[in-house]
């Protein structure tokens, strides 16, 4: 069995801007993506998911190193001013490298 | 009490376990149910309303709304910037909020007039659809003045395709199509049931008002006189505006609660994506934290006494 390493991007941010960022994410070259409903804190304060406007969703992508760079620059500049997000890159060890 | 709408305890209640910081809570795919459920059946009583009257009567009266209600936040943007000294991304948003309107405020004074016996025009709400959006477009539209770069083709997508809009008018057209006859199976479930929901949705609302009572503080008192008196001026100008187009006392009601009545639930989601440099917490702070209980307790009574007043004079 092949094991080969490849980055997880993480990005916990606003549900509002979960069509944006796909859009976003897959002109940058995600070739796919998971998101998941997400509540917690953070430095915009409490966001509960108790309705729409305070709820978080976690979208996290398999990707090679220059598209997780470009991901990262890319959604840095356009929404960190204004809306709250959080991104992290980690290395993991997937199956089948072909497709991410 | 008997003047007390019963719903209304609920949202009490509902704000009261918040402030108590009780465990309840609603889960969220209940809240969505609720919503879909309320716009649905708000729009399909409307259609089955709607049936009952030739459809230019309604044209001309609905386009006068319109322009009259495009006067809110026209002038409440100045007010927003020149009193409360707020930035115009901010002063933008939060005119589109009181613009726009709000369903369930619309919800309860229809249920407040429909348990004093006092019957409205059933087109009001075409008045709802046609009020919800076009503040949204003038808000964005003042925010971002002499920008670029507005994303419209988005905006226009989230206004429009939101789940508000293609609810409310869904329902409107099949209970226009389907007539009171056709709906008359679906009585039951939409019309039997709907105060209860209604009854379960605003104690979800108490609840997420008492959780965001905390972005009050920091709305500031300007904001806070705002979100009174805002809605009063607008109701002012629904009663006028009711009474020029000859509409019943509990149409006149309604209408002042709708251009009373502050969106939370289409326009934040709006200009969160079209104004992103607006305070979230600043617009639905007023709008939901001020504005929609102080309609629901003291405004809906209150324009209902004034139309009243108006159509007593008027006679």
């Amino acid at each position: 069995m092949e094991l080969t390493t490849r980055k997880l991007l993480t990005i916990v941010t606003e549900s509002a801007l979960e069509d944006t960022l796909v859009h976003d994410i897959e002109n940058l070259g995600a070739r796919g993506y998971t998101i998941t409903d997400a509540r917690g804190k953070g430095g915009r304060g409490m966001r509960d998911a108790t309705w729409a406007p305070h709820a978080n969703i976690r979208l996290e992508v398999l990707c090679d190193a220059d598209t997780a760079q470009a991901i990262c620059t890319a959604l840095r500049e356009r929404y960190y001013d204004n809306y709250s997000m959080v991104m992290y890159v980690g290395e993991v060890v997937v199956l089948r490298p072909e497709k991410f | 009490m008997p003047s007390v709408e019963p719903v209304i305890l609920f949202f009490v209640l509902g704000a009261i376990a918040g402030f108590v910081r009780s465990d309840l809570k609603i889960p969220g795919v209940l809240y969505e149910a609720l919503s879909i459920f309320l716009l649905l059946a708000i729009g399909l009583k409307g259609g089955v309303e709607l049936a009952r009257y030739p459809l230019l009567d309604v044209v001309l009266p609905a386009l006068a709304v319109v322009v009259v209600g495009a006067l809110i936040p026209l002038v409440a943007f100045p007010v927003l910037r020149g009193v409360g000294k707020l930035s115009s991304a901010d002063a933008g948003s939060i005119a589109a909020h009181y613009g726009s309107v709000s369903v369930v405020t619309f919800a309860v004074g229809a249920s407040y007039l429909a348990r004093l016996g006092e019957a409205a025009e059933g087109y009001m709400t075409v008045f709802l659809v046609l009020l919800e959006f076009p503040a949204l477009m003038i808000g964005v539209l003042l925010a971002r003045r002499g920008e670029q770069g507005t994303p419209w083709r988005q905006v226009i997508h989230e206004v429009f395709a939101g789940k508000s809009i293609v609810l409310l008018i869904g329902g409107l057209v099949i209970g226009w199509v389907a007539g009171p006859g056709g709906i008359a199976p679906l009585d039951r479930l939409f019309f039997d049931l709907f105060k209860g929901l209604l009854a379960f949705f605003l104690l979800e609302m108490g609840l997420v008002v008492a959780r965001r009572f905390g972005d009050l503080r920091r709305a500031g008192f300007f904001l806070v006189a705002f979100a009174v008196l805002m809605p009063l001026a607008a109701a002012g100008l629904g009663l006028v505006t009711g009474m020029l187009l000859g509409l019943s006392v509990g149409g006149v009601t309604l209408l002042a609660t709708l251009y009373a009545s502050a969106s939370y639930i289409a326009a934040p989601a709006a200009m969160r994506i079209a104004v992103p440099q607006a305070n979230p917490a600043l617009s639905i702070g007023a709008a939901l934290g001020i504005t929609f209980p102080f309609n629901l307790v003291v405004g809906i009574p209150l324009y209902h006494r004034l139309a009243q007043h108006l159509h007593h004079v008027g006679a």
